[in-house]
């Protein structure tokens, strides 16, 4: 057994379910749970216990998935990245995953710490910051749905996809 | 227009769509 291999892709499993897992949780459940505490006085509770811990396992769960996603590729990395033949299902959900940790570390994160006042912000940039961490959770949120069809596939989209 | 990425639901379909145009192109561009 190829101990390195076999450790990268149960690591990459284990902090991609987190990663996805809690980027689901965002958008199924805290968004509009937000809302609705917002209407009643109760949302200091989620955005002061529960995001900065989601958001805190979130991000690093992002790193350490993409890591280990790119240890488990070894000598195949450049093939994965370039649609080498043979490699262009993982290659795409590789793309994929990597727009989607730029998402959480140059989008979502820098504006939810704007939001839950971790950095200083007005109101109006506040308000900014919202609209954009949003669309940013939405966009890596749609972009999971094709990064898993093709990671999941993995290497046997070559032999039933023929990709 | 709205943007689908307003709602949960528009931005599952994006996402099927997005996996279909994928796909293909993928295909597209091998074969």
């Amino acid at each position: 057994m190829d101990y390195v291999p076999a450790l990268a892709r149960w690591v990459h499993f284990l902090a991609g379910v987190m990663w996805i897992g809690l980027l689901y949780y965002f958008n199924f459940v805290q968004v509009p749970a937000l809302k609705a505490a917002a209407a009643d006085g109760t949302a200091a509770g989620i955005t002061k216990h529960v995001a900065p811990r989601a958001l805190l396992y979130f991000r690093w769960s992002a790193v350490v998935t993409w890591l280990a996603g790119a240890t488990l590729l070894g000598n195949q990395f450049v093939n994965a990245f370039t649609f080498q033949k043979g490699m262009a299902g993982i290659g795409i959900g590789a793309w994929l995953g990597t727009i989607m940790l730029f998402n959480v570390w140059a989008l979502i994160w820098p504006n939810q710490q704007k939001i839950l006042g971790m950095k200083p912000a007005t109101d109006e940039e506040k308000a900014k910051a919202r609209r954009v961490a949003l669309l940013a959770s939405r966009a890596n949120m749609m972009l999971s749905l094709p990064m898993l069809f093709f990671m999941a596939g993995g290497w046997s989209h070559r032999g039933v996809f023929g990709l | 227009m709205k943007n689908p990425l307003e709602s949960i639901w528009g931005t599952i379909i994006c996402g099927l769509i997005l996996t279909a145009i994928l796909y293909w192109a993928a295909q597209a561009l091998l074969h």
